[in-house]
């Protein structure tokens, strides 16, 4: 989806400002609502791709004027009500107005610690891998309004296989629930004014993760 | 100047803070009482966020491979092992990566798509490491976002930025600051900073460690 999220290389957000000795969570809610996608997500509400398609789904304005956990909360919102796993009507209640009856697991207390870690994405290949490293690529020119992984500014450039990372769930399948899809995931390498233009920086070098989908041969 | 920035990651007014708690306590009351999730469960996340998972692991990974050789070839050719084989956390998620500044190459992590960050290593990512700032400049003008951080580079260093847009995760190796030979792992881990292990910052100097 060729969204507000796409961020890199765009102008005019100004400077990058740290914060000094900034807390974890900035108010309580932050926390609650942190905990609360994480264990929608744990007990298999939505993949990790859908999530980020539903952050991606907000409305440009609102994306760009909420803060980090007020997107997660609207898209926790959406996403419930989208699934049918609560009504907008309960949410402004406060309160289930009917009983849950599409989930039948609970996030429990024996589950944190394994939410605490990362899902596994690495997939058994079934297929050889296409390229290898050293080769040259040039990436799609694909703009999917359903999410993707491969951003704007490295669409149609051309760099270098650095490395093999093995064979991964496809984020552009399992967004659209078509399944996980696994596809071999590289890490390619582009000179920076091959993306950037001739005025680039000549020291920059950027790499992005692409997977084989998002890749042609190139001379 | 400041303020002209992105802010909007720091909620100035107390309405909308008032607002996202009564709207965050009216989906978790739903999703509790429809069975989904217990709220006993979400303090347990948010007091393990808060308390034990942070970038003091991060430091003492990159310490151990300061002060030994064997580790850092293990860490930079599998850093998921390397940083299990430590027994810090439980479980280090799949595919973690770490990547090596040398005289010559500076690397950084940004996620211009989303927010993607080595929790399990660093925590929870810091708010302008998720902000629009950061996430459009990181790839095109590192420099300048460097600058931000008041660091510089020689002119003549390679800039290497690695875009975080799969689940592969990295981690920056910093190079060991010199008067530090004999140190002890710990008081190694004291000069090793967050950001540092980002690619925005440098470690601490012995000196700034006094």
């Amino acid at each position: 989806m060729d969204g507000i999220h796409d961020m890199g290389g765009m102008h005019g957000f100004g400077k990058v400002v740290p914060e000094k000795d900034e807390p974890v969570f900035h108010a309580p809610w932050e926390g609650r609502c942190l905990a609360l996608n994480r264990a929608m997500g744990a007990i298999g509400a939505w993949s990790i791709d859908e999530g980020r398609a539903g952050i991606e789904a907000l409305p440009p304005d609102v994306y760009l004027e909420s803060s980090y956990y007020k997107k997660w909360a609207l898209r926790l919102e959406n996403m419930v009500i989208a699934r049918g796993l609560a009504g907008a009507d309960e949410i402004a209640a406060g309160h289930a107005l009917r009983s849950g009856n599409r989930l039948n697991r609970k996030l429990q207390i024996a589950d944190v610690p394994r939410t605490l870690s990362r899902g596994s994405f690495g997939r058994t290949s079934q297929s050889a891998p296409r390229f290898k490293i050293g080769d040259r690529v040039r990436t799609k020119n694909i703009h999917p309004p359903t999410h993707t992984r491969l951003p704007r500014y490295a669409r149609g450039r051309v760099g270098v296989i650095e490395a093999n990372r093995g064979c991964h769930v496809f984020p552009d399948s399992t967004a659209v629930r078509a399944g996980e899809n696994p596809q071999w995931l590289y890490t390619v390498l582009f000179e920076g004014p091959e993306l950037w233009g001739e005025e680039c920086d000549p020291t920059l070098k950027v790499s992005i993760e692409a997977f084989e989908p998002y890749l042609d041969p190139a001379s | 100047m400041a303020d002209d920035n992105d802010h909007s990651d720091h909620p100035a007014h107390a309405s909308e803070l008032s607002e996202m708690q009564l709207r965050v306590r009216a989906l978790e009351t739903v999703l509790a009482e429809k069975g989904y999730v217990d709220p006993a469960a979400l303090d347990a996340m948010i007091e393990a966020y808060e308390t034990r998972i942070g970038p003091h692991t991060g430091a003492a990974v990159v310490a151990k491979a300061w002060a030994d050789p064997a580790f850092k070839q293990a860490l930079l050719a599998d850093a998921t092992e390397a940083v299990q084989s430590l027994g810090l956390i439980s479980r280090v998620g799949d595919h973690l990566i770490a990547v090596e500044n040398t005289p010559t190459t500076h690397n950084m992590i940004v996620c211009t798509l989303c927010s993607c960050y080595p929790w399990e290593v660093l925590g929870l990512p810091p708010v302008w490491y998720k902000s629009a700032p950061y996430r459009s400049r990181a790839v095109n003008d590192p420099r300048g976002v460097l600058a931000d951080f008041g660091v510089s580079l020689p002119r003549d260093a390679q800039i290497r930025v690695w875009d975080s847009t799969a689940e592969t995760r990295f981690i920056v190796l910093p190079m060991r600051p010199p008067g530090t030979e004999g140190w002890s792992d710990e008081r190694l881990a004291a000069l090793v900073t967050r950001d540092c292990m980002i690619g925005t910052g440098l470690p601490k100097s012995p000196r700034d460690a006094a």
